[in-house]
C-alpha cells in the first residue's frame, strides 16, 4: 500500500482525473472531497459490501416461491 | 425472443423491451441486460430477470405501497446516466429479500433500483444522505397499496 501524508487542503491525484482532498480532520475522522468522473462511482466501503452482500441474498433461488407468494393478498 | 428463467421458465419478451444496466448490480455487475416481467400475485411486486443468465432474478417491489413517504432525489450524474429528461420516464423499484412467512421479508431501502422505461437504461443508486434502511421489513399491506 503507498502511504501519503497530507495537510487539510492538499490533494492527491490518482490517474488523470480523480482527485482526492482531505478538508478537514476532527479526531478521528477524516472529511475528503472527491472529484472524479462521472463514470467512476464511489462508495463508502462498508456500505457497498453490505448492499452487495444484500444483492447476493435477494436473489431469487427458490422457484417454489411464486406459488408461496400468491397465498399473500 | 425466448428466455430463461428459473423462476417462470420459459417466457417470451420482447427484445426493445431489455433493460441495460450498465454497471451491473451491486456484488453481480457482470450481468447488464434485465427485463421487468409480471408475476400474478397480489403484491405490488414485479420480478426482474436477466436476460443472460436464468438463475440472477430478484423480486422488486413498488415502494411506496409498503413505505408512502419513500422519497429520495436522484443526483444530477444520475441523471445523465440514465438519460432522464423528465419526471414520466422514472419508475423506482426497491429488491425485496424474501422469507418464509412474507412478512420476515425485507426491503432495501437504500439501495433502490432505478428505470428510465423510456430509455431502457437502469441502475441500482444508494442514497448516501439519506437514513434509509438496507433491511426494512416488510410491513403489512393493509389493503391501501394496491
Amino acid at each position: 500500500m503507498l502511504v501519503l501524508s497530507r495537510k487539510k487542503g492538499e490533494s492527491i491525484i490518482i490517474g488523470d482525473n480523480i482527485e482526492l482532498k482531505v478538508l478537514g480532520v476532527d479526531g478521528e475522522q477524516v472529511k475528503l472531497g472527491i472529484i472524479a468522473p462521472k463514470t467512476v462511482t464511489i462508495h463508502r466501503k462498508e456500505v457497498f459490501e453490505e448492499i452487495q452482500r444484500q444483492n447476493k441474498e435477494a436473489l431469487v433461488v427458490n422457484a417454489d416461491l411464486l406459488e408461496q407468494l400468491k397465498k399473500y393478498k | 425472443m425466448k428466455i430463461n428463467s428459473n423462476f417462470l421458465g420459459e417466457v417470451e419478451i420482447v427484445e426493445q423491451d431489455i433493460l441495460l444496466f450498465e454497471h451491473g448490480l451491486m456484488g453481480l455487475e457482470e450481468y447488464k441486460k434485465f427485463v421487468l416481467l409480471p408475476l400474478d400475485v397480489d403484491l405490488p411486486i414485479i420480478l426482474l430477470q436477466s436476460t443472460e443468465c436464468a438463475e440472477i432474478s430478484f423480486i422488486l417491489a413498488f415502494p411506496y405501497a409498503f413505505k408512502s413517504d419513500y422519497h429520495f432525489d436522484l443526483s444530477e450524474d444520475d441523471k445523465e446516466q440514465l438519460q432522464i429528461e423528465k419526471e414520466e420516464d422514472v419508475m423506482a423499484y426497491v429488491i425485496i429479500t424474501f422469507k418464509e412467512p412474507f412478512e420476515k421479508s425485507t426491503l432495501n431501502l437504500l439501495a433502490p433500483v432505478v428505470i428510465n422505461i423510456n430509455k431502457k437504461l437502469g441502475k441500482q443508486i444508494v442514497l448516501h444522505d439519506k437514513d434509509y434502511p438496507l433491511r426494512y421489513p416488510v410491513p403489512t399491506l393493509k389493503g391501501s397499496g394496491k
